[in-house]
């Protein structure tokens, strides 16, 4: 007869209250488990998709506005920037590279980007089918969008105006499929790639000498030749250009401050749910213990030793605490996986469910020090069990 | 079997019992007679190591168990004495099986399941095994509560009142299941008990005097 039988034939003895319990621990641990997973994965996923890029630099706008919509996809731009300032940062001796995004066009919501090879080399991107476009109005996938869409090699299809679904089509401007590229768990793979005079050509800028002069991109993502760059470049093209520099780094730990003080309230109102179910499990302990004492007596009167008895009641809690943990976490895991089904935009989300943060410890550890506290005073009272007067009682 | 001298047991001021003298011999059945208030609680208590005299010596086989420590004891008692108390007090959370079980572990024996088993049958309520002490009757209780008094092969048999909820018939009866289980165990049996009826029913007699302040000795009989 093990300590954990004896635990759960108690638990047994009272399901309402066991299953309240364990729900409600279950629930706090999921939800604080769940932000963990979550920010973790996004941090990552943000640091991922920014990673290399040390600079953006677009037309007079908010600098987080430049970095959502060039970096992370998920922002309108603010404007657009002549063709010729990127030929400017081109001949800048602190800068290694530029390379340029035209935006504007989408096809069933997501964004094609004019752009040149570079962009498919920053991310790691490999062409899984086909070969990177040559004409005007070659189409490259990436995976997801190519997944989704169900779209092969040799496919036709026809952009809409605006980044977002249900804008005006470019009706005599069809784009042909000639690549298609494996994924890299980047923003790469939800975009649709194409050359920038494609782009130019979708919006008719193609067709007399005064327009070619006029050409103009949307973004430049720049990576610097040295860190020494950070100190003076930004500032200088703030000064002395009609253009705004945008640090992703700087942008993304400020979107994530500012994400990351919603996730602390959803955390402290979860670990209320933690605190709040210790209460009631030491409320349950302590209420049976009045009808619990004889049975304690009895276990002291069978060769149990003081120690032993509480240990009963401490087991008791722990099996109770390890329980809704380790359902919280089951929860937590299963509804990040979830996210990826109900939210398609958060489906790369749905890979955390499959990792164990190393957060997750602190949190089974905190709740199985509940356990344990919730039990401290109801063990006292047993290890302080006078049993010839209580066996004489009643 | 075992020796008890000089006892004297006082909760404050009050001598709850006292016992100059009284030796049993192995397999001894004892009736512990007295009225109610007398102390043979408190001394079945001590018997039990549960209690430790305020004075005296208790040995039991081999060992004094007055002067073992408080967790010696409670190895000892699991090990060498079967309890049945006057209110059971089986495992509500347990079933019939599950108590035998849980007295064999608190005692730090195996799990014998045979030997469970031939117990529960011996005593009449192996087809109750699976049942909860809520679904007794009072006397299948007992007999649990009876069959786990001696489930670790004890060398004391402790009952206390174990007459008080019965009519005549399941006086007789319950007495010759202790006997009986007491000497399957090869254990010394004492039974505490006011009850007149359990008198012609074991053959040693040990009975405190009414008063339970400064009595005279204790007077030692066989019927």
């Amino acid at each position: 007869m093990s300590l954990f039988r004896l635990a759960w034939a108690y638990a047994r003895r009272r399901p309402l209250s066991t299953l309240l319990v364990v729900i409600m621990l279950a629930l706090g641990v999921a939800t604080v488990a769940l932000t963990m997973l979550i920010t973790r994965e996004l941090e990552a996923r943000l640091t991922r998709d920014a990673a290399g890029i040390d600079l953006v630099v677009g037309a007079k706008g908010s600098p987080l506005q430049i970095v959502l919509a060039g970096v992370y996809h998920a922002d309108v731009p603010p404007g657009n920037i002549p063709l010729a300032a990127i030929e400017t940062l081109r001949r800048n001796p602190l800068i290694a590279q530029v390379i340029p995004l035209a935006l504007g066009d989408s096809f069933r919501g997501f964004r094609i980007v004019g752009t040149e090879p570079e962009l498919v080399t920053h991310y790691g991107g490999v062409l899984e089918k086909g070969e990177l476009w040559s004409l005007p109005l070659d189409a490259v996938l990436g995976s997801e969008v190519a997944r989704t869409l169900q779209l092969r090699i040799g496919d036709r299809f026809v952009g809409s105006h605006g980044l977002a679904e249900g804008g005006g089509q470019h009706a005599d401007a069809r784009y042909s499929v000639t690549g298609v590229l494996a994924p890299t768990g980047t923003v790469l793979d939800r975009l649709v790639l194409t050359s920038l005079a494609s782009v130019w050509t979708v919006h008719g800028h193609e067709h007399d000498a005064d327009a070619v002069a006029r050409r103009e991109v949307t973004l430049a993502l720049v990576k610097y030749r040295t860190p020494l760059a950070a100190v003076s470049l930004p500032r200088a093209i703030d000064k002395e250009t009609e253009l705004v520099a945008a640090s992703p780094a700087f942008e993304t730990a400020r979107l994530l401050t500012v994400f990351g003080a919603g996730v602390d309230l959803i955390r402290a109102f979860a670990w209320l749910l933690i605190v709040a179910s210790t209460l009631m499990l030491f409320v349950a302990l302590a209420q049976t213990l009045d009808e619990r004492r004889y049975d304690l007596a009895i276990m002291r009167a069978l060769g149990a030793s003081r120690g032993q008895v509480a240990t009963v009641l401490l087991t008791e809690s722990l099996v109770l605490a390890a329980a809704g943990t380790a359902l919280g976490l089951v929860v937590a895991h299963v509804a990040a996986a979830a996210t990826g089904w109900w939210l398609p935009q958060a489906g790369p989300l749905s890979a955390a469910a499959r990792h164990f943060v190393p957060e997750e410890w602190a949190v089974v550890a905190m709740a199985l020090a509940a356990g344990i506290l919730a039990a401290l005073w109801p063990a006292w009272r047993a290890y302080r069990l006078d049993v010839a007067a209580t066996l004489a009682e009643g | 079997m075992f020796e008890l001298v000089g006892i004297r047991h006082r909760y404050g001021a009050i001598t709850a019992v006292e016992v100059p003298e009284w030796r049993a011999a192995t397999g001894d059945a004892w009736l512990l007679a007295g009225q109610s208030g007398s102390g043979k609680s408190t001394l079945l208590h001590i018997l039990a190591g549960l209690t430790k005299p305020t004075v005296g010596s208790v040995i039991i086989g081999d060992t004094d168990i007055a002067a073992l420590s408080e967790s010696a004891r409670d190895r000892w008692r699991g090990r060498n004495v079967g309890l049945v108390p006057q209110r059971l007090h089986l495992v509500g959370a347990l079933d019939v099986r599950d108590n035998l079980r849980l007295a064999r572990s608190l005692a730090g024996h195996p799990v014998d399941e045979a030997h469970i088993s031939a117990l529960l049958e011996a005593v009449g309520v192996i087809e109750l095994a699976r049942r909860f002490p809520s679904q007794l009757s009072h006397g299948q209780a007992q007999r649990v509560a009876i069959a786990r008094a001696v489930v670790n092969r004890p060398v004391l048999v402790l009952a206390d009142e174990p007459t008080a909820n019965l009519d005549d018939f399941h006086v007789a009866r319950a007495l010759e299941m202790l006997r009986v289980q007491a000497i399957e165990a090869g254990a010394t049996l004492v039974v505490a008990s006011h009850d007149a009826r359990v008198r012609s029913l074991l053959p040693n007699l040990f009975t405190l005097p009414a008063s339970n302040v400064a009595a005279p000795a204790a007077s030692v009989g066989v019927q």
